[in-house]
């Protein structure tokens, strides 16, 4: 996997992980244009599209896009298990998920796409080590104090409605 | 100083801004604030500062000075600097940049931390963004992790390994007997890395292929044992252990048994198991079957593998999931060209996703149904091909429409049933039609010598239908004006013939001679039509006389021009006109050009091939051309030619814009450069031509456009009488040296408010010592009365140098345009 973006129904950018080099400027461009691409495709198209030499494998969830660059050898229908695996773990983690918590949260969405995914690779095909690795590391955390999560409940991106309120910082 | 906002405070405020300005108000003042505080080296809020950066960076908002103050944090004994330290390297900092170097001593110490985490992190930023000097620097720490007791550790070494070789392929033999051990681990995640690092060990060196051909059979098991084992909670996914580790298995057998036979042989067993044992009802176990499949036809499998490979696909496309028949689709366009029976036995399938609602699967179904069509079975695939050009969307047509043509050409059954197809074509979506189609079809037509009565006929009703396909009138058109004694009187196989009479037949040409609704090549083809009828016909010359003669006053110059030159022909040269009107000689399609580039089969052996002329008027021209050249072969009248535009044509498209590309005027008309040869022709044995007639004679004086090295350029300049604002330019080229210059070809771009046409030049050759010239017409139109500016670009050789100039020309006099 090159990249994966994750972006919201209005465009906006909410997470980004690049495996390879590339300029800001480089960066920018492409999401850019690969927001708009994905945001103009109408719901009854498939979830993947060519583009320059990649693989765009896309999957919306409520208001969220997570949208993955694979190269011409991989397995589009596997990455799609990867983006809804990356959603389990998000809502099993916040506790029915919406986009406000990866908003609010985000650092915690990267801690836990990076004890999921390394250089681009599945390193850890068990939910539960992976949800065991970043709570174990959210201890070794020095918390300040507990706080409720204060912004109000969105849609639950999985349609898991049980609210769970996650705290940090 | 207070302590700054919490993070999310901040994300608070940030998204309460209502407009574009206030959010950058915010990020502004909050960014003054981050900096102060970097400024004076606070250690404590240094994290939640550095947390804020990469948040606004997400939004788009620079946050590179943040940079260095990621190394702070990383080098913090603190675990929460230090994730959120690595976090902001990863985000903030590419490899690239210097700074990062900075960080690899941070990293070595780290991966021999003593907490878990903390090495994770290090590894894991190693593998997301080393570059190549720390991976050469940090891969012994990265080996040796290989070997660690903690399998945390292990799978997260293992993946930064990949990156590693990714980076510096040369380090991969030193990983390689660790991983081997890796291969037998019994953690997932572990096993999954190992398998992911020798794949991309593969990749890099064609010697580890054989190296790892050895665990084919210990891949083997594991698979199987995925498979086998019964229901375990820890990798389940809807019923399927371990989808992830399972693909990836799958890879990297089949990049082992590419071209192995032994490991082919090895791995057949397991692959007919995974293929017929996998539930299908999920995505996640197709997705495990779309690598099997890809296995399959990859390795050296028997045959009855591969046909339940294709039979997988085959299912595929039955399925409800849109995405998995798209990879179906995707598989079998790669496939068929090796596997061609199989796919073609799922071809009602494919043709059925034809009309799906997807327009990607629709897309890949139709690029799939092109590469099925064969000699036997043409006509059934061209009959939903046709039907599927009649009801998809326009995105589709034009490709769908030239994919169609192509197939026509290569299975076509016979001559009928190709010209059939292309009418069919030309019917349903003519107006998406490549420009080239018309003369190739007209080609194809002429060619087929005992089809012209059907064929004039069958077109002949079609345009009585429906006149409103361009391209189907032009070729009709023609064909009536060629054919229309066979339109008449033709009789065909067992087809009744249309009862037509002489005027309900110049009623429909001059029908769209008229109409507005005409495009102005459709109108030039109706006249040529209307023309070449006046041999044809038995007693409509004076109604074809009077139809012609009215368009001799037409606004359009084309039009006029061509009404001039045939009403002359019908007073002077009466006694001609039958032998000038002669049936069109029979192109061939020259095999090396393409069916655009006809090769006249006459007495005089002329290719036109002005590829920047559209391609109707092109051929319509170059009929017209064809029949006069005719004649004056036969009357022993040597034509003026213009032989150099052979030679320049192909590069013409490319010139004409380097010369507009310095004019700013990119758009400008490419008919510029046109060869009005039938003018020329014309003029020649007219001894008034229509521009002679029709120009007034001021008094404008000459100019020298171009004077250098000998070559000189003079041109003198009339004003149509008839079109104040057509200016003649007549350009005469002399050459004061003492050699000949060759291959002398004009050409001149005019900005784009100006019309240009180029006839003809006299010659190719200037004869040295201004013993003779090169006379070259230019019509420019200027209805606006501009200045007229020009860029001449003159090729010639001189002394076996090709020589190339370009040259402006700004000193018209104003007599010229006022």
């Amino acid at each position: 996997m090159q990249f994966m973006l994750l972006f919201s129904r209005q465009g906006k950018l909410r997470l980004q992980k690049w495996y390879v080099p590339l300029s800001d400027k480089e960066k920018k461009k492409i999401t850019r244009e690969l927001v708009q691409t994905v945001l103009a495709r109408k719901p009854k198209m498939c979830s993947f599209l060519e583009w320059r030499d990649l693989k765009i494998v896309y999957k919306r969830y409520a208001s969220l896009y997570f949208c993955c660059a694979i190269e011409d050898q991989d397995n589009e229908l596997i990455t799609l298990e990867i983006i809804h695996r990356y959603v389990e773990l998000l809502d099993k983690y916040f506790g029915s998920v919406c986009e406000l918590d990866i908003i609010f949260n985000f650092e915690k969405a990267y801690f836990i796409l990076d004890e999921f995914l390394l250089g681009g690779e599945v390193q850890e095909t068990s939910k539960k080590n992976v949800l065991k690795a970043i709570e174990q590391a959210d201890l070794l955390q020095e918390r300040p104090e507990k706080q409720q999560a204060d912004h109000p409940r969105m849609e639950s991106i999985t349609g898991n409605r049980q609210f769970r309120l996650h705290a940090y910082e | 100083m207070p302590a700054p906002v919490r993070l999310r405070e901040l994300i608070r405020t940030i998204r309460a801004a209502r407009t574009q300005a206030e959010e950058r108000d915010v990020i502004q003042k909050e960014c003054a604030l981050i900096r102060s505080s970097f400024r004076e080296e606070d250690n404590t809020y240094r994290c939640r500062n550095v947390a804020k950066l990469i948040y606004m960076h997400m939004l788009g908002y620079p946050a590179h000075f943040g940079q260095l103050e990621c190394l702070k944090l990383i080098a913090s004994q603190r675990f929460t600097d230090k994730r959120i330290g690595y976090l902001g390297a990863m985000l903030l900092l590419d490899e690239r940049q210097d700074v990062h170097l900075l960080m690899t001593n941070c990293l070595k110490n780290d991966l021999s931390h003593s907490t878990q985490f903390v090495q994770g992190l290090a590894l894991c930023t190693l593998g997301c963004m080393g570059s190549s000097d720390m991976c050469r620097d940090l891969a012994g720490e990265v080996e040796k992790l290989l070997k660690n007791s903690n399998s945390y550790i292990r799978k997260k070494a293992a993946l930064a390994a990949v990156h590693v070789i990714r980076k510096v392929p040369e380090l991969l033999e030193m990983f390689l007997p660790a991983t081997k051990n890796l291969l037998n681990d019994k953690n997932h995640g572990v096993l999954h890395a190992a398998v992911v690092l020798v794949i991309e060990m593969c990749k890099h060196s064609p010697d580890t292929h054989a190296y790892f051909r050895k665990v084919v059979p210990q891949l083997v098991k594991s698979l199987k044992n995925l498979i086998m084992s019964g229901y375990s909670p820890e990798h389940d996914v809807s019923g399927i252990s371990d989808p992830f580790l399972q693909v990836q298995i799958l890879r990297l057998l089949r990049i082992l048994g590419k071209s192995d036979d032994e490991s082919s042989e090895q791995m057949n067993d397991i692959l007919a198991q995974v293929a017929t044992n996998t539930e299908t009802s999920k995505n996640v176990g197709n997705a495990i079957l779309y690598e099997t499949v890809l296995t399959v036809m990859d390795i050296k499998s028997e045959s009855g593998l591969r046909v339940l490979a294709v039979n997988i696909l085959g299912r595929f496309l039955l399925n409800n999931d849109k995405n998995i028949r798209y990879v179906a689709l995707t598989s079998l366009l790669k496939m068929v060209q090796t596997d061609h029976n199989a796919v073609q036995r799922h071809r009602s399938t494919i043709v059925d996703c034809l009309t799906d609602l997807d327009v990607s699967i629709k897309r890949r179904a139709m690029d799939l149904c092109f590469a099925l069509v064969n000699g036997s079975n043409v006509r059934g695939m061209m009959k939903e091909l046709l039907y599927f050009l009649d009801h998809c969307d326009p995105e589709f047509k034009a490709d769908c429409a030239s994919g169609i043509f192509l197939a026509a050409e290569k299975y076509a059954p016979n001559k009928r049933w190709h010209i059939d197809t292309i009418m069919r074509v030309l019917t349903t979506a003519g107006s998406f039609v490549r420009d080239d189609s018309v003369p190739l079809l007209i080609l194809l037509i002429s060619n087929a010598n005992s089809l012209h009565a059907y064929i004039v006929q069958k077109l002949y009703q079609a345009i009585r239908v429906d006149a409103s396909q361009q391209p189907l009138v032009q070729v009709a058109v023609w064909c009536i004006g060629e054919y229309g004694d066979l339109l008449l009187s033709g009789e065909f196989e067992d087809e009744t013939p249309v009862q037509v009479t002489e005027d309900e037949v110049l009623d429909v040409l001059e029908q769209i001679l008229h109409s507005n609704l005409s495009l102005l090549t459709t109108r030039e083809y109706a006249l040529t039509a209307i023309m070449k009828l006046s041999t044809r016909l038995q007693n409509s010359t004076n109604r074809i006389r009077k139809a012609v003669s009215i368009y001799g006053s037409s606004l359009d110059v084309e039009l006029q021009q061509r009404a001039v030159e045939y009403s002359a022909l019908f007073m002077r040269f009466d006694h001609m006109r039958p032998a000038l009107l002669e049936r069109m000689p029979l192109i061939q399609k020259s095999a090396t050009n393409g069916p655009m580039h006809a090769t006249v089969n006459g007495n005089v052996d002329e290719t036109e091939e002005e590829g920047h002329l559209p391609a109707q008027e092109q051929l319509s021209q170059q009929a017209q051309v064809n029949n006069l050249l005719d004649l004056l072969g036969d009357s022993n009248i040597n034509p003026a030619r213009s032989v150099p535009q052979e030679s320049k044509v192909p590069q013409t498209g490319g010139e004409l814009l380097d010369l507009l590309g310095g004019l700013n005027l990119a758009d400008t008309q490419p008919s510029a450069l046109s060869g009005g040869q039938t003018q020329l022709v014309l003029d020649g044995i007219a001894p008034r031509s229509p521009q002679n007639t029709s120009s007034l004679k001021q008094d404008i004086p000459s100019i020298i456009a171009y004077d250098q090295n000998g070559l000189k350029i003079e041109f003198s300049f009339e004003r149509s009488k008839a079109n104040l604002n057509m200016l003649f330019i007549t350009l005469r080229a002399s050459n004061s040296t003492e050699t000949d210059m060759n291959n002398f070809v004009l050409q001149a771009a005019v900005p784009k408010s100006f019309q240009l046409q180029l006839m003809s030049p006299s010659g190719s050759t200037v004869p040295a010592v201004n013993s003779g010239a090169v006379t070259q017409i230019m019509r420019v139109l200027n209805s606006q009365k501009h200045p007229l500016r020009m860029r001449l670009k003159l090729t010639y050789s001189h002394r076996e140098a090709p020589i190339e100039v370009m040259s402006e020309v700004n000193e018209f006099p104003p007599q010229a345009w006022e």
